[in-house]
């Protein structure tokens, strides 16, 4: 089948400001978005430019705005976009080149809620023990693989880039409700600040946005209910 | 351009070079320079464990995983260097933990750890649980924690930095040359010790479940600078990829109880591995999906198989195997316990084959995988000049780029996460010591110059070729003549084609002549690469005329220990040609043996 593929495009060398470019391609119903843009990179205009690595929906390169919705290309089909596609890249983060957006604000986010584990006691010879029920309560954060999909969907992120965002509270989640780490309250204090967890109004965009489905609002409700209990079950 | 000085220079942020990073900069003053965030490299996407004897859940000793990854290496594996991964494989599990790595664990509290392909308690042959995992995604998991890590203790990343070339002063490292994507400003890295942690270059093959990013940046450098790469004939098919697609269905799911099912619905792997059948080596169960294709028996005619985790299918044959849980009782998984075990799994299934696998069979064939070859080390991850096992001083290697060589002939599941680890860590460990008694040198006049050239002749190209179509030509006949199965006149066909290309690569045109984020140059300087190594790849398979491992010929279906068993040192001079000498393969505890699963 054909399929029209509108894609954002900005050459900062030479544009003063951004366009949209409209390619038309063959394509079958099982590829994926980012085979698309290969292609039209590959055979039609060599200068479009966006990242990607593993293809398939794990190592978070490739997160846009398909068709309006945050999702990665290498995890979006024809099947499910229809014939007609437009392509920009992710809202709140600065335009570098095409489909590239300057990403440091947003890992600095993720810094910002140290996402490692802190534990000073004496390391034992052997693993630390932790039970199957203590691991679930943190499983579903553990997926996270930081594309920005959540964060750069969120209306309050979009409000102002120092809301910590969606992301930075899911990592910061990993580590509060794992019952080898000590610095849980540390964490909540930094989500507690103006800028932190309660700038989430449970809009459920970044829920919706998550390519690895992570039940976002939840982990957030989780992080404010601890906040407003002091308690990590 | 920007002079800047490091005592160790870390290339890649995966696996390898983020346990290097972390490990030297304790000591020396250390940068990782990785063209990708490291959080998008591709140990992310290793699925179904790492190998480590904890014997968490069954009796086991490192000497079986030992003994295991000899066999499974088709005896080419240096056997020194094996036992030493092996050992060093139980601290290393737990030091992960203690970083904080979130590993599934049994109901008393401790790792958890499946079967694994290959992977045998010795004094029965049947499957042992040894791959200690997070769900499906314990690449992610590890390489997550490893950068969490690297941020605690405040290690210096240049994130999105290519390294295109490695300076090399008097026949030692003496730093890097890498270009800023953002700026495209060439950048010098002086350094001490460089430690190439680069990955791998599946994406030779058609179908691969390899990443875009795995170009083999690090080996395509250091054998233009007259270096040799080890045993590049050997590369990995996983025998479970998606239908077309390539994406890697785990061993964990045949781990988990799946099996490998013909288009006549029979269980085929009992033919070719009468004990651990679904659970034989890679090579063995690749060539097993490939025989039956060959005979008519894909499912509809076409080239794949079913891959079967249907909780009825799983209890079945668990029954007909006799195996059982371990208190004894009968395997009866339900969907729920699948879906909880392999979630990424039945996502990927779900995504891009609109395939339940918890009620639907997984169309599956095999996909390029893993090189075994790469760029020669010791046990310590010294970088090695020669078949005397030379040292290049200042320089090291770890992970997929580098051959210790632990996997031999064919690497046995589980065991390239555990690679990355243990290697890495020794390699920026021995680098960090290095540093510290070693100076500076002097950097040569233009130390970019070479890096300079080859974007100038890319941007200059007159431009009648297309690199897309180049590509995809090498990928093709690379995955035709160069796969599961070779034969002579296959490969001779493969390497025609392949320097035809490189003659064409000369003249491929590029639109983008700007310097801010030019993914067009860089890409077509990742093809060269990809090139340079297919040509290798080919010349040293060629001349292998025997059947081991990966390693599997038609016109030779014998493995030949007598005039085979060593490992291939392939160099380039200064004119492209390639040349093949050999060293002794390491054997101490396990003479060579007919091999059968």
């Amino acid at each position: 089948m054909e399929v029209t593929i509108k894609i954002f495009r900005y050459y900062p060398e030479k544009d003063k400001k951004p366009s949209y470019k409209t390619y038309k391609l063959e394509a079958a119903e099982t590829d994926r978005v980012l085979d698309l843009l290969e292609k039209v990179k590959g055979y039609q205009d060599g200068t479009l430019s966006f990242r990607r690595s593993c293809a398939h929906g794990i190592c978070g390169s490739d997160a846009m705005r398909i068709n309006g919705f945050n999702r990665l290309a290498c995890k979006t089909l024809v099947r499910d976009t229809g014939t007609k596609i437009t392509v920009e890249p992710i809202l709140g983060l600065r335009v570098i080149k095409d489909l590239i957006v300057d990403m440091d604000p947003f890992f600095d986010n993720f810094r910002s809620v140290k996402p490692w584990l802190i534990n000073d006691d004496p390391e034992p010879e052997k693993e630390r023990y932790q039970s199957p029920e203590q691991r679930a309560l943190f499983d579903d954060t553990t997926k996270c693989i930081l594309c920005a999909c959540c964060t750069t969907s969120c209306p309050s992120y979009w409000a102002s880039e120092k809301y910590v965002g969606p992301q930075a509270i899911v990592a910061a989640h990993r580590f509060i409700f794992d019952s080898r780490d000590k610095a849980a309250s540390e964490r909540l204090e930094i989500l507690n600040d103006v800028w932190g967890v309660y700038r989430c109004h449970t809009v459920y965009n970044c829920t919706m946005a998550c390519p690895r489905e992570i039940q976002i609002t939840k982990a957030i409700g989780e992080v404010k209910m601890a906040l407003t209990t002091g308690k990590l079950e | 351009m920007k002079t800047l000085q490091f005592e160790v220079i870390v290339i890649g942020a995966g696996g390898a070079g983020l346990m290097a990073g972390l490990y030297a900069s304790k000591t020396a003053k250390t940068a990782i320079i990785s063209k990708l965030y490291p959080t998008r490299s591709h140990t992310g996407t290793a699925q179904g464990g790492i190998g480590a004897a904890l014997g968490n859940e069954e009796e086991d000793h490192p000497e079986w995983h030992t003994f295991d990854s000899v066999k499974g290496s088709d005896y080419l594996g240096d056997q020194d260097a094996i036992e030493f991964m092996c050992n060093e494989a139980i601290p290393a599990i737990y030091e992960l933990e203690h970083m904080g790595l979130p590993f599934d664990r049994t109901k008393d509290g401790k790792i958890s750890q499946r079967p694994f392909g290959g992977h045998t308690n010795n004094l029965t042959g049947k499957p042992v649980r040894r791959a200690c995992h997070a769900a499906d995604r314990t690449g992610h998991m590890i390489l997550q924690t490893l950068y969490q890590q690297c941020l605690k203790n405040n290690v210096t990343f240049y994130d999105e930095f290519q390294v295109i070339d490695l300076i090399m002063v008097g026949g030692k490292a003496a730093g890097v040359v890498a270009i800023e994507l953002a700026t495209g400003e060439l950048h010098v890295f002086h350094a001490k010790a460089v430690i190439i942690a680069t990955g791998g270059h599946g994406r030779i093959w058609e179908i691969t479940s390899n990443a875009y990013a795995f170009t083999g940046d690090g080996p395509a450098i250091i054998m233009r600078h007259g270096l040799p790469l080890e045993d590049m004939e050997f590369f990995q098919f996983h025998p479970t990829g998606i239908y077309k697609l390539g994406i890697l269905i785990t061993e964990g799911v045949r781990g988990e109880g799946g099996i490998l099912i013909n288009g006549k619905g029979e269980r085929f792997m009992e033919k070719y591995a009468p004990r651990v059948k679904d659970l034989a080596s890679r090579d063995v169960i690749s060539r097993a999906i490939y025989m039956e294709i060959r005979e008519g028996r894909g499912v509809n005619g076409q080239n794949y198989v079913y891959l079967d985790v249907r909780p009825d299918q799983v209890n079945k044959y668990a029954a007909l195997d006799g195996r059982k849980n371990l208190d004894g009782s009968p395997v009866n998984v339900t969907g729920e316990q699948i879906l909880a075990k392999l979630p990424d799994i039945v996502d990927f299934c779900r995504v891009y084959l609109g395939v339940d696998p918890v009620t639907q069979p997984m169309p599956i064939q095999p996909t390029a995988h893993y090189a075994m070859g790469g760029i020669p080390t010791n046990k310590y991850g010294e970088a090695i000049a020669d078949e005397k096992n030379t040292v290049v001083p200042g320089l090291y290697a770890a992970g997929e780029c580098a051959c210790v060589s632990v996997h031999g002939a064919n690497r046995l599941g589980t065991n390239s996460l555990l690679d990355l680890v243990v290697f890495g860590k020794h390699a920026g460990l021995r680098a960090a010591e290095y540093a510290k008694g070693a100076d500076y040198q002097l950097l040569p006049n233009n130390p970019a110059g070479f890096a300079q050239a080859q974007f100038d002749r890319i941007r200059q190209a007159d431009g009648k070729e297309n690199a897309f179509d180049i590509g995809r030509t090498m990928k093709k006949v690379m995955f035709d003549d160069m796969g599961i199965f070779r034969s002579g006149k296959g490969m001779q066909n493969a390497l025609n084609v392949v320097r035809e290309l490189k003659e064409r690569y000369q003249h491929v045109s590029v639109t983008d002549k700007g310097s801010i984020f030019n993914m067009e140059v860089m890409n077509v300087w990742e093809l060269g690469n990809l090139l340079d190594l297919a040509e290798i790849t080919t010349v040293s398979a060629l001349a292998r005329t025997e059947s081991r491992g990966g390693h599997s010929r038609e016109d030779y279906p014998d493995r030949d220990d007598q005039n085979w068993l060593r490992h291939t040192m392939a160099y380039v001079d200064g004119k492209g040609r390639i040349d093949l000498k050999y060293k002794p393969v390491v054997v101490t505890k396990f003479e060579p043996k007919v091999r059968t699963y």
